[in-house]
């Protein structure tokens, strides 16, 4: 009853071109059927997302972790809540990042759990800088 | 079933299949000499309705199959054909559906009663645990069934029910793509809902038989707790029982049909008429009702893992219960503390179902969580403590003393139905004013419909005005792709004879092929086409009208709503409103103003509108006076299109609406008379008995 050879196959890696995505926007793109919150953060959310003390979170990771060095205004997350699998939604929320509104988790502008049942930060897919304006998911 | 059978049957036919299989034997001595007690009350018809309901599930379901698709783009589309088209599939459809939750409200019933008059005790509990194993299978069936039609909430359902299992340590993502069979809930994951939602209930029925099995090994467990001693204690099965069962399958019947003909989506979310949409998560997951006081337990736990491990507890901790209570009364008759902390547990599942419709914070956390602490509490403290600190009053002797001595303890009921009383009393009182204070606020105006209630016909000149509203103003951005032309001219539609619907649907240009040059063409419509939708496809749509596309507006009246609130959904059972959706969307025709309230934001391309959730709607003031003309002198003002183009909805999103009413009237005559036949032929059975 595991996934079939096709629904694999379908699976295989995407390219996304960051070019279009303003500062502050942000884009979903569907890969093995997950939404992909790709989101081109602000100077404001990189800063917030690097004051916080890491070791406070409930599931401490450091900004650094969570994103590509030198591609750090671009945070890109599967966009699934670790709680039971709703999708949380963009710039809303006290943290500046992901509100779910199934049971009302809370994730910062790293994704990072900051509130809620959720008990673990969104997690980021494999992914690559193919170019400076283009990343591969998978 | 128990021991050999010394019936002969007469038939000479009977009697050479009787030798060989001695069927009739275990018929009759099961069903038909089977010694009942005689002290049973109608609680105890609960397991006859149960058997009832499941024939029924099984009989519709197998119908329904045969029209429907499992495939993740069809399927929804299949349901709404199943229902517009299929003969007498609306009533298939709302049995079905209807009948899911009747099964539940049957079996909550005989749960409880198998609470109160401890029939879970020594030598049931093999017969408890049977019914705990149905329980827990019919959840899993219920589950997987409300997922097929593909609405909006059964995939979110399926979504968030599969991911409890994510909460296992270590296994827990392996066995969430097992049951997906893909990377997120998908095409694969429907079709195995569907094969296990038509495997499931036959395994239900297999564990009936056990349990019925159990049952008459052990005997029927009665009112009093006490065993049946001598032959003065019991009557036949047949027709004590068998009477008796079929006066409480009546009743419970009318209860059934009251919900299919007059009010089927009172019991379902509005956000199932919405086809599944794997980017957009509904603002408020709910699962169907039978699982609320579950899913309020599973959100009062801050924890991930330890709110699911609470939530299966919770029904698992059913099975124990034997050893749990061991008190050795059975009967919570003659257990004057056991009683009450019974109606109290009682309120505290109701409460608990409450609270798992409401959104997840403030004051709903808290009291989810001091009621989870009760549920547990109920099971794990009250009643192993209840058995060694409770007094109970004597028991009779024998169920005849019992039957005998029944107008002692008439007085002894009252306590605990005053205690339910007034704490439902001070929870209506609370709610009331929180419901008042919500009612300011933006609800729609209730209109008054020709088609509500439950001889409401829908107004064929509001029909035709609607068609005419919809044609030439809404149709250019909103599609009505479940409607075919030929709908127009069916009984219960705007009344349009079958050369009208042909010259109306000639109007339209419908694009067929390919033909034999391979090339795609343009015709005229013909009566069997569906109205042709604005645009191509969703993304077109979305495109065209700045990123927030059109919905379909053949369901639209269906699938909008608007919270009612408590107490208004128990007032609405009784008065059959569920004019939510056409309230809603009359209102929101009429609800746009120039002017934008303080302290609300308008974003850039949006409109403000009183009644839209969250003010900012991308349509802009679709109606103005005098816009469409009408040939019969009805005023052509916005209220009077708001309320054609509404009605004409009402009659899309439910095509079959007046023929469900007028039949609804008929099976209620018949039942109503067939109780009355039945509750008579009991009384005369029973005369000699009691």
């Amino acid at each position: 009853m595991n996934p079939d050879a096709s629904t694999i196959a379908a699976g295989a890696p995407i390219e996304v071109d960051l070019s279009p995505i303003a500062e502050g926007q942000d884009i979903k793109v569907f890969w093995r059927g997950k939404p992909i919150y790709i989101s081109h953060r602000t100077k404001k959310q990189i800063d917030e997302a690097r004051a916080v003390n890491v070791a406070s979170l409930p599931d401490p990771q450091s900004d650094e972790a969570r994103v590509k060095s030198g591609h750090e205004q671009w945070l890109v997350v599967i966009g699934i809540c670790t709680h039971l699998g709703c999708i949380p939604i963009a710039h809303e929320g006290n943290y500046d990042g992901f509100f779910c509104p199934c049971h009302g988790s809370q994730y910062d502008s790293s994704g990072r759990i900051r509130q809620g049942p959720a008990p673990a930060n969104l997690p980021v897919p494999p992914y690559q800088f193919v170019s400076d304006t283009k990343i591969q998911i998978g | 079933m128990s021991g050999p059978s010394d019936y002969q049957p007469s038939n000479p036919a009977l009697q050479w299949i009787e030798r060989r299989l001695p069927i009739f034997g275990l018929i009759h001595s099961s069903f038909v000499a089977y010694p009942t007690p005689r002290n049973l009350n109608y609680w105890w018809t609960f397991g006859a309705i149960l058997s009832f309901m499941l024939a029924m599930q099984i009989l519709t379901g197998v119908v329904l199959a045969m029209h429907y698709t499992p495939q993740a783009d069809l399927a929804f589309k299949s349901v709404e054909l199943i229902v517009r088209d299929v003969n007498y599939g609306w009533l298939l459809r709302n049995m079905h559906a209807v009948g899911a939750s009747m099964f539940f409200v049957a079996v909550y019933v005989h749960m409880f009663r198998g609470l109160y008059y401890g029939s879970y005790k020594e030598p049931r509990e093999v017969l408890w645990i049977l019914g705990v194993i149905i329980y827990l299978l019919m959840m899993a069936t219920g589950f997987m069934g409300y997922v097929l039609p593909w609405g909006q909430m059964s995939f979110w359902g399926a979504t968030v029910i599969t991911n409890l299992f994510s909460a296992i340590p270590y296994v827990g993502e392996s066995i969430v793509t097992l049951l997906w069979g893909g990377y997120s809930v998908g095409n694969p994951t429907l079709n195995r809902f569907f094969s296990l939602h038509y495997l499931l209930p036959f395994v239900i029925a297999g564990v009936v038989v056990l349990h019925v099995w159990a049952l008459h090994v052990a005997g029927q467990n009665n009112p009093d707790g006490v065993e049946p001693k001598t032959e003065k204690d019991t009557v036949p099965f047949t027709p004590h029982a068998t009477i008796k069962d079929m006066f409480g399958v009546a009743c419970f019947m009318l209860l059934y049909a009251w919900f299919i003909f007059y009010m089927p989506n009172y019991l379902g979310d509005a956000d199932n008429y919405i086809p599944a949409n794997p980017g957009v998560t509904p603002p408020h997951i709910v699962p169907e009702w039978y699982y609320l006081p579950f899913y309020a337990i599973l959100r009062s736990i801050p924890n991930k893992l330890a709110g699911v491990v609470a939530m299966f507890g919770a029904i698992i901790i059913l099975c124990f219960l034997p050893w749990l209570d061991s008190a050795r009364t059975r009967s919570s008759k003659y257990r004057p503390l056991a009683k009450q902390f019974f109606w109290i547990f009682v309120v505290v599942c109701i409460l608990l179902g409450y609270l798992g419709a409401q959104p997840p914070e403030g004051i709903y956390v808290v009291a989810g969580r001091v009621l989870t602490v009760c549920y547990f509490a109920y099971f794990l403290i009250v009643l192993p403590l209840l058995a060694r600190i409770e007094k109970p009053r004597p028991v009779p002797n024998s169920i005849s003393d019992a039957v005998l001595a029944k107008t002692g303890s008439r007085s002894t009921p009252m306590v605990s139905t005053a205690i339910v009383l007034a704490l439902a009393g001070s929870l209506f009182a609370g709610s009331i004013d929180s419901a008042k204070a919500s009612e300011g606020g933006d609800n729609p105006p209730a209109n008054k419909w020709s088609f509500s209630g439950p001889f409401g016909k829908f107004d064929r000149g509001a029909l035709q005005r609607g068609l005419k509203v919809y044609k030439e103003v809404c149709a250019s951005c909103h599609g009505l792709s479940y409607v075919a032309f030929r709908n127009l001219a069916e009984p219960g539609g705007p009344g349009y004879s079958v050369a009208q619907a042909t010259a109306f649907a000639s109007d339209y240009k419908i694009k067929d092929g390919p033909n034999d040059a391979g090339d795609m063409f343009e015709r005229p419509g013909r009566p069997a086409d569906y109205f042709p939708s604005p645009f191509p496809n969703e993304q077109a749509a979305r495109a065209a009208n700045g990123g927030a596309a059109p919905p379909d507006l053949s369901l639209i009246t269906k699938a909008r709503s608007y919270k009612r609130g408590f107490p208004w959904f128990v007032f609405d059972f009784f008065t059959q409103y569920q004019e939510q959706g056409p309230d809603y969307v009359a209102a929101v025709l009429q609800g746009f103003e120039e002017k934008v309230p303080e302290g609300v934001t308008i974003p850039e391309g949006s409109y403000y509108n009183k009644y839209f959730p969250g003010h900012a709607i991308k349509m802009p003031k679709p109606l103005s006076d005098g816009q469409v003309t009408y040939d019969d002198g009805s005023p052509t003002t916005v209220a009077q299109y708001a309320k054609d183009v509404t009605t004409f909805l009402m009659w899309t999103a439910e095509p079959h609406m007046e023929a469900r009413k007028r039949l609804g009237f008929q099976v209620f005559v018949f039942l109503i008379i067939f109780a009355g036949l039945m509750y008579f032929t009991k009384k005369k059975v029973w005369a000699a008995s009691h």
